[in-house]
């Protein structure tokens, strides 16, 4: 059977990767947004795999509303990145300069 | 030793497809790996029990939001190129933070603590047990007041990205009503004198 710490070392793995990710994908903005979805996803599982651990369901109602936040940022930034696209002309980070902050 | 094998299997998927979203050099690809990864991580999701969630991120997120992802990608069009340069001179970072972050992470999993008796699942559940029930009994009675806050998130959220990615150019000849009111006689009608025409009918006749 499986236990904690297999399904644990998995979920921090995966946001090991998307980590790394982040840091070597600079210019892109839409894979900047995947990556974000693979660390939520990795939250999940570890939210998953403490709920059918310790027999409690109550984990499970965390990423129903996990998920609907990152439904809503999905949304939202890719709203966003076509805007930027459409006044820039460019998906990449460092454009995003012409606050100075 | 089945739930093992099974649970090896979709996890070397699930990190395999999740490095191809990251090193990938086209957008396109990154975002087939990503619903691979997705469905990857909703298997895992049944093997823990979790088979409401599971069904609702293929349907959920599969279906809705990485279209949406793939909609954009294929919106925009991006110079791979420009988007690739730079992969090279951030490797060495990334690899040395994820490598610490692997470690201190490895360090908290591999104690002693999660392997204790209190970290048991219930292996004999019946068959009259739907996970979807119980799931709706908590979250429509004692998570009630957050399930609203989540409808009206999702509302805020329909709200900004429409208005954010709305063109402003007009569709229609439509004047605004304030530039209406304002408008004076002498801006519409100019009163023009000129000289009678002597005589056109009879020519014409």
């Amino acid at each position: 059977m499986v236990t904690l710490p297999e399904v644990l070392s998995l979920a921090a793995l995966l946001f090991c990767i998307s980590i790394a990710g982040i840091f070597l994908n600079r210019k892109n903005v839409i894979i900047l947004l995947m990556c974000i979805e693979l660390m939520l996803l990795s939250v999940n599982m570890n939210f998953i795999a403490f709920s059918y651990f310790l027999n409690d369901i109550h984990g499970q109602i965390f990423v129903f509303f996990i998920l609907t936040v990152a439904a809503a940022e999905a949304a939202i930034g890719l709203a966003i990145l076509v805007v930027m696209f459409r006044n820039k002309g460019s998906i990449n980070v460092d454009d995003l300069n012409s606050m100075k902050g | 030793m089945i739930e093992q094998i099974v649970f090896y299997l979709f996890g070397g998927i699930l990190l395999l497809s999740a490095s191809m979203v990251v090193v990938m050099r086209n957008p396109i690809h990154s975002a087939l790996f990503l619903v691979l990864s997705f469905f990857a991580s909703a298997a895992i999701w049944l093997l823990l029990q979790a088979e409401f969630l599971a069904i609702t991120l293929v349907l959920v997120y599969v279906g809705a939001v990485m279209v949406l992802f793939l909609f954009v990608v294929m919106m925009l069009d991006i110079n791979l190129v420009t988007v690739r340069e730079g992969f090279a001179r951030f490797l060495p970072v990334g690899i040395t933070v994820a490598v610490f972050m692997i470690a201190a992470m490895g360090l908290v999993v591999s104690s002693d603590y999660f392997i204790s008796d209190t970290y048991m699942p219930i292996k004999s559940i019946g068959l009259d047990y739907s996970n979807t029930k119980e799931l709706g009994l908590t979250l429509y009675t004692q998570y009630l007041y957050q399930f609203e806050i989540a409808g009206a998130i999702l509302l805020v959220a329909i709200v900004a990205a429409i208005s954010l990615s709305m063109s402003k150019s007009k569709v229609n000849k439509s004047i605004s009503p304030e530039q209406q009111v304002i408008v004076k006689k002498i801006d519409r009608l100019r009163v023009v004198k000129m000289k009678a025409e002597p005589n056109i009918k009879s020519r014409e006749i």
